[in-house]
């Protein structure tokens, strides 16, 4: 039985990753074909030379929504985290009656379904001029974020132990200098753990992006989305820029998956 | 909810009583510090939750606003009709495989994963995991081609003589008359649960991981010493006790593909008589390129409710007995 048991084991565990790797060797060999040896019987056949014609097109048509994704997605992630880190303070170390009942209500806007708050959000914005912008989209992502980063600080700081809080109250420590000089030294992972969270997230995000923003405003998703929508352009193109698309999150998970994983892990709410 | 109301300082329970009048001046910075994010949370997620209800409510299905009342006209136009009833029907069969496809190869490349006999976890973990960190979009883009009837997988069962319509199939299961629609398992639909399994296992394993981790060996040698083999130690012990994470996977997994929107949107479109079609895809199109606003609005509100019937019990149960 045992010595059956590991390579049954090892043959299920090489079937599923090549499920799971398949998209990516359809992505990176049809990106880098020649166009004449792109062709629906020859998906799965490895190009006889390297050739990068598509990344240059996929490049030409995406880089400037690149560029939108990075202008949203940095400022956005580091205002999302701050107001996070402020909230998660509070909810843990600072309660107050009803503060957990407030959090509750925070938490429930994690889940909704962004449409229903579309039609509203979308006169607001243009309302306050900042429909068909950058900004906008900084402002509806730092928003729509704050139970998620609110939730993962209170959990992070959670693990903080109380006592230290109280010396330094003893030390004659106020609000703010504990959070300056305690909490927030100590916080590194945690601004790691959400910083990569919500730069995946809003990296990846569609909904918001392809109603809040028009042409030359449109994050790399939207453009990606209308990339691969146009009959005119080849399959080759579609999978380099998918790629390319891709790459900034795949990188920070490369590099970062730990922490990744412990982002996923803190945003099911248990705490 | 008016939250900030009941903010009253003297209702502040003071860590230590002895030093309530410094801790009083804290508490204020406390809730300062809370205030943008109350009050955006309460805009923006529960004003705009409401403004979309009377939107609802409304005749507003032009591009010029009429917030003249229309009763529940909208929601009764969208239950007599044929795409809403096809969205809700796949919607439905979506949920139960992704979710039920989900759960099993989550929990078991954890099982199997969780085996000390696995060398390379880390790499197989790896490879599971990484779609977790792409697009929906990047997703649909790559699975679009992967099931397009015509190249893909199906070069490789041409030599079996089966060739799928995967998302193009028009074909419903097992259907018969109920309303306008057939009912029954849209084939397209599971074109795109495959794609959605992908992306998402890599979650619910990750879950089932920390779990499996979080059981003592203690427990596993005592079910071996009481004569529990492998297969009933899995059974009857360790799967009963991973069942708080079976039901937060199965919540998290039935939000995302109650408003699922953007894999489906990328990857097929609503289809031929909308077998693939989703209330997310309809909601969008009927209000941002039909401009239905009421229609799209009573659309959001449905999906808001379905939603909400699974995270309201959920949140009340693991935010109860919290410190």
């Amino acid at each position: 039985m045992a010595v059956l048991k590991r390579p049954l084991i090892y043959l299920v565990l090489i079937v599923c990753s090549i499920f799971f790797l398949m998209p990516v060797y359809v992505m990176l060999v049809t990106s880098i074909k020649p166009i004449e040896e792109v062709s629906l019987d020859g998906m799965w056949s490895l190009p006889s030379t390297i050739d990068f014609t598509s990344y240059r097109e996929a490049f030409g048509k995406l880089a400037p929504n690149f560029l939108n994704s990075v202008y949203l997605v940095v400022p956005a992630t580091i205002l999302s985290a701050l107001l996070g880190a402020m909230n998660g303070y509070v909810l843990s170390k600072w309660r107050f009656k009803g503060s957990e009942t407030l959090f509750t209500f925070m938490l429930f806007g994690m889940f909704i379904p962004y449409q229903s708050i579309l039609i509203p959000l979308i006169q607001f914005l243009r309302d306050i001029g900042l429909y068909n912008t950058i900004p906008g989209l900084i402002l509806v992502h730092v928003v729509y974020g704050i139970p998620i980063t609110t939730l993962t600080f209170r959990n992070f700081y959670a693990s903080i132990p109380d006592e230290m809080i109280e010396s330094a109250k003893i030390d004659g420590a106020g609000f703010i200098k504990i959070f300056r000089h305690i909490m927030l030294p100590l916080s590194v992972s945690g601004f790691v753990v959400v910083g990569i969270w919500q730069f995946t997230n809003i990296w990846n995000e569609f909904l918001f992006a392809v109603t809040i923003t028009q042409s030359d405003k449109q994050p790399i998703m939207v453009a990606l989305q209308n990339l691969s929508g146009s009959q005119i352009v080849q399959w080759n193109v579609q999978m380099a820029g998918a790629l390319l698309a891709a790459l900034p999150t795949l990188f920070v998970y490369i590099l970062l998956g730990k922490y990744f994983v412990r982002g996923l892990l803190a945003g099911s709410v248990k705490g | 909810m008016e939250p900030v109301k009941e903010l009253q300082p003297k209702k502040f329970v003071p860590i230590h009583a002895k030093r309530r009048k410094k801790l009083s001046a804290d508490q204020w910075l406390a809730v300062l510090f809370l205030s943008p994010s109350i009050v955006c949370i309460a805009v923006f997620v529960y004003g705009f939750i409401g403004w979309t209800g009377y939107v609802s409510l409304s005749n507003w299905n032009t591009i010029i606003p009429d917030f003249s009342s229309a009763g529940l006209k909208n929601y009764l136009f969208l239950f007599k009709d044929f795409r809403f009833q096809a969205d809700l029907r796949n919607t439905l069969f979506f949920t139960v495989f992704f979710i039920g496809l989900v759960i099993v190869m989550g929990l078991g490349l954890g099982i199997l994963l969780d085996q000390k006999l696995v060398r390379g976890e880390s790499l197989f973990r790896n490879i599971f995991f990484f779609p977790m960190a792409l697009s929906f979009v990047v997703t649909g883009v790559v699975w679009q081609w992967i099931l397009n009837p015509s190249t893909g997988i199906n070069l490789f069962l041409k030599p079996f003589g089966i060739q799928p319509k995967w998302y193009t199939d028009t074909t419903i299961y097992g259907g018969f008359q109920w309303g306008k629609i057939e009912f029954g398992l849209p084939v397209a639909i599971i074109a795109v649960v495959i794609a959605a399994v992908w992306q998402m296992t890599g979650f619910a394993l990750a879950m089932y991981l920390a779990g499996l981790r979080g059981i003592p060996d203690e427990i596993r040698d005592a079910a071996r010493i009481d004569g529990c083999s492998e297969f009933q130690l899995y059974r009857k012990v360790i799967i009963p006790l991973l069942k708080p994470i079976t039901v937060s996977v199965m919540i998290m997994m039935a939000h995302i593909s109650l408003k699922i929107f953007d894999l489906i949107y990328a990857m097929t479109g609503p289809g031929a008589n909308f077998v693939t079609d989703v209330p997310g895809v309809f909601m969008f199109e009927t209000t941002f390129r039909g401009n239905y606003y009421a229609n799209g609005a009573a659309i959001a509100i449905i999906m808001l409710l379905t939603v909400a019937v699974f995270i309201i019990p959920y949140l009340r149960h693991s935010r109860r007995g919290e410190p």
